[in-house]
């Protein structure tokens, strides 16, 4: 009776420490480390536990194959998370980083998304006249209706077809966009059938080499340059807006990307276009439009990493709890000494504890460098909204490796602590004269 | 098997270690059984039993329509057995988050896929009203629609005499038994007369056709003709077998196969260390134990196998025990989310292959140590030499 009640205490305390592990910041974290290394420093009792950590740690090489195990386990736990955790993050960097505050897109009203939109060719030059919208230095609105088209093209992997934006844009594409820069080649020329293709699609997609012609829409085009932008932009194909609706018989534009005038803009914006009956279209700024495309995916990756996760924590605890039994076991003789020379149950159950947790930030710190390097700026490409394909790199961030550091330690936690209490409970007598 | 009590009471030596064993086995096995569910679910589209459809769309682009007159010369195809077309519509039911497919149809839409079971009486009143529209099970059931109901999307593509407000009226529901085309219940069908008629954007123009061609033989041959009809023209078409157009479609997504094997790769590597490194410990500690069995007579062969079968017991009870569990979250995700998700449950490949793992790590973290224990020499072991 005495003892289930101790274990269902074990157990709840083990919940409730686990449950403020995870929601402790780094501050706190910290300010827990400094504690505890003070204790092990200044205080008797804390001197104690140190002693009796260094034989224990002294012995792990002995114990290799149990100590990997743990390790191993951690590190697969970790590895998995932090990988799955940067593709989330990769994703929803491309996006972010695609829009800003400073830009607005216009869409026709309830369409969502740009493949969807309509915007005809009457509607534009009535758009770039309202207030809001920033003039460029000859006296121009900057606003560049734009169409895209989603087109197929082999991919480098297997040569399977995959959707890619074809995007046309005004001339005042490139001002409103000044994180484009070409890279190789030149801007395509107005009114002619020349491409300028995106750093990630070239790399995702075969024969887009400045030189190389191809044929879309039946119709040979050049490519003249690359771009980079590093952002979602970096997926897709540029070319003259004017030259893309006649090659796809498209009179209508889809969207207008607009730079807006001042921190003020936005509103007059919106403002002048719900005042205009002739305008019945949806303004975003473009950090909320690229925002919301992201949200949904990065919100299944994050929530579907976490449970994978959780899944493996939780057979890593049982081989770290086996492990730690059994290491617990083997050394039944040496804790015993170690008691009976007045080593109280504090030191001891430290001792045991400090040793898991050393293995598992091993594991913990070996998982996330093992994701990134396999992972960090690992390029890959998803369907995004419009049915094409956005190219973006997983992202392995220090936050995310501290995420998984937090998860390993959280691991050596429950693994350890069930283990370090069976060690400080040993009967003297019994384990010293045993084996 | 009269030796399965030696192997059980092998197994029950250190409770505590085989308890903590069987249950990092069971998470291993938890994990792979959900993850294969997902990849069976995401590839599904690949294979419709006995379907040899074929799906012609624009060359150009998924997004550009063709024009309806293709309608009548892509039926007079040599080959061409059943032919229907389609149009998307892009509806969204009251919020974004709500996403389900809905299309528009020609009548003879549902003649192609006969997996989808509508009653009679319901796919009467569903063709004699033009508004009318129908919807997969899955799908009532998440939104709780009945036969009568009104159902009201916002168009995002095709707004209908300058609103975005369409309205259908729910005429029947219809079922797919096979478990692992679930995913199509989340569908509304409704008429494309009455998308051509009420849309204000475009006249005549559909989106693809599903095409059966007479024999599966017949197959390339049909997709060239079809193919060839509009050559030249500003509307080329591209035909490929359905099969071939979702599984590019979904791999376009994510690789799901890739994914999913690395991840299983990285479980399946650290469960082989662990659970190796217990039975190297267990059969460490029974050292003199097998001795002794071997003084009273069992053969070297006999121990191995007494080894082996204990390591593979562990792994298949723990595997099995894991595999189960999530053949019983699999529905319990589908329910939770509200009919979102529809995962096919644990089928039998998965089993089969789930089955076949949890042997060979068995015997693979057994060998060692079964090695180990045929090799022993009796008097150094009894020795504790």
């Amino acid at each position: 009776m005495m003892r289930f009640a101790s274990g269902l205490l074990t157990v709840l305390l083990l919940a409730l420490l686990l449950a403020i592990w995870i929601a402790l910041p780094w501050q706190g974290v910290l300010a827990l480390a400094l504690a505890i290394a003070l204790w092990l420093g200044l205080t008797r009792s804390g001197r104690l536990a140190r002693e009796a950590a260094k034989i224990g740690i002294a012995g792990l090489p002995q114990r290799w194959g149990a100590s990997s195990v743990v390790v191993v386990g951690i590190a697969g736990v970790v590895g998995v998370l932090v990988a799955m955790l940067a593709m989330a993050e990769g994703f929803k960097a491309t996006l972010d980083s695609t829009g800003d505050a400073r830009t607005a897109i216009i869409l026709r009203g309830g369409s969502q998304a740009e493949t969807n939109s309509v915007i005809t060719r009457d509607q534009a030059p009535l758009i770039a006249s309202l207030p809001g919208i920033a003039r460029g230095a000859d006296g121009q609105a900057l606003a560049s209706p734009e169409l895209s088209q989603v087109v197929n093209l082999p991919t480098r992997a297997d040569g399977t077809d995959a959707n890619v934006q074809f995007r046309g844009v005004g001339p005042a594409g490139w001002a409103i966009r000044p994180q484009l820069k070409i890279v190789e080649g030149r801007r395509f020329t107005p009114g002619l059938r020349e491409i300028v293709v995106g750093r990630g699609a070239q790399r995702q997609f075969r024969g887009l080499e400045v030189g190389r012609s191809l044929k879309l829409a039946n119709q040979q085009w050049t490519v003249v340059g690359v771009f980079e932008a590093k952002d979602s932009h970096d997926s897709e194909l540029w070319t003259d807006a004017d030259v893309l609706g006649p090659a796809y018989q498209r009179n209508a534009f889809q969207s207008v990307t607009v730079k807006l005038d001042g921190a003020s803009g936005f509103r007059q914006l919106k403002a002048a276009l719900a005042a205009d009956p002739r305008l019945k279209l949806d303004v975003l700024t473009t950090r909320d439009y690229y925002g919301r495309q992201s949200q949904a995916l990065t919100k299944l990756i994050r929530i579907l990493g976490t449970v994978i996760g959780a899944i493996m924590a939780i057979g890593a605890v049982f081989g770290a709890l086996n492990s730690m039994y059994a290491a617990v076991a083997g050394r039944a003789r040496e804790i015993a000494t170690l008691r009976a020379l007045g080593f109280r149950g504090l030191p001891v159950v430290t001792a045991v504890m400090l040793e898991t947790m050393l293995l598992a930030l091993l594991g913990g710190v070996l998982g996330a460098a093992i994701a990134w390097v396999l992972f960090n700026g690992y390029t890959v490409s998803t369907l995004g909204q419009n049915f094409s394909q956005v190219v973006f790199q997983f992202k392995v961030s220090p936050a995310l490796a501290w995420t998984g550091l937090k998860w390993a330690l959280g691991i050596g936690l429950v693994g350890g602590l069930l283990p370090a209490l069976r060690a400080a409970r040993l009967p003297v007598t019994e384990a010293l004269r045993a084996a | 098997m009269k030796y399965l009590h030696l192997v059980w009471a092998a197994l029950m030596r250190s409770k505590t270690r085989t308890l903590l064993t069987l249950l990092s086995v069971l998470a291993a096995f938890l994990l792979f059984g959900l993850l294969d569910s997902v990849r069976v679910a995401f590839n599904a589209g690949g294979s419709v039993a006995g379907a040899n459809r074929m799906v012609t769309m624009s060359r150009l682009s998924i997004t550009q329509m063709l024009p309806y007159s293709l309608d009548a010369q892509l039926r007079a195809v040599p080959g061409v057995k059943k032919a229907a077309y389609a149009a998307w519509f892009g509806g969204i039911y009251r919020d974004p988050k709500n996403f389900f497919a809905n299309f528009s149809v020609s009548p003879d839409y549902l003649d192609l896929y006969p997996e989808f079971q509508l009653p009679a009486s319901q796919k009467k009143a569903w063709l004699a009203d033009q508004r009318g529209a129908i919807v997969g099970e899955a799908l009532a059931k998440q939104f709780g629609w009945k036969v009568g109901d009104t159902i009201p999307l916002q168009a995002t593509i095709f707004p209908t005499r300058g609103s975005n407000d369409w309205s259908f009226t729910l005429r029947g529901i219809y079922k797919v038994a096979d478990p692992k085309q679930k995913a199509q219940e989340r569908v509304l069908f409704f008429h494309w007369k009455y998308f051509d008629e009420a849309n204000d954007y475009v006249k005549g123009r559909v989106g693809w056709w599903v095409v059966e061609p007479t024999s599966a033989g017949a197959a390339a041959r049909v997709a060239k003709a079809i193919d060839a009809l509009s050559a030249n023209s500003d509307h080329e078409t591209k035909t490929q077998s359905e099969a071939a157009f979702n599984q590019s479609f979904a791999k376009q997504f994510a690789d799901i196969g890739l994914i999913v094997s690395a991840i299983m790769g990285a479980v399946f590597f650290t469960l082989l260390l662990l659970t190796g490194n217990t039975m190297a410990q267990a059969v460490r500690e029974r050292i003199p134990e097998l001795a002794v069995l071997k003084t009273i007579g069992f053969s070297n062969r006999s121990v191995l196998w007494l080894v082996l079968a204990e390591s593979v017991l562990l792994v298949v009870l723990g595997g099995t025990l894991g595999m189960l569990l999530a053949a019983a979250i699999v529905p319990a995700v589908s329910a939770a989310s509200g009919g979102m998700v529809q995962l096919p449950g644990l089928l039998g490949q998965t089993w089969a292959s789930g089955i076949a793992l949890m042997v060979a790590i068995g015997l693979v973290v057994g060998l060692l140590p079964a090695l180990r224990g045929m090799r022993l020499n009796i008097v150094d072991a009894l020795a504790g030499r």
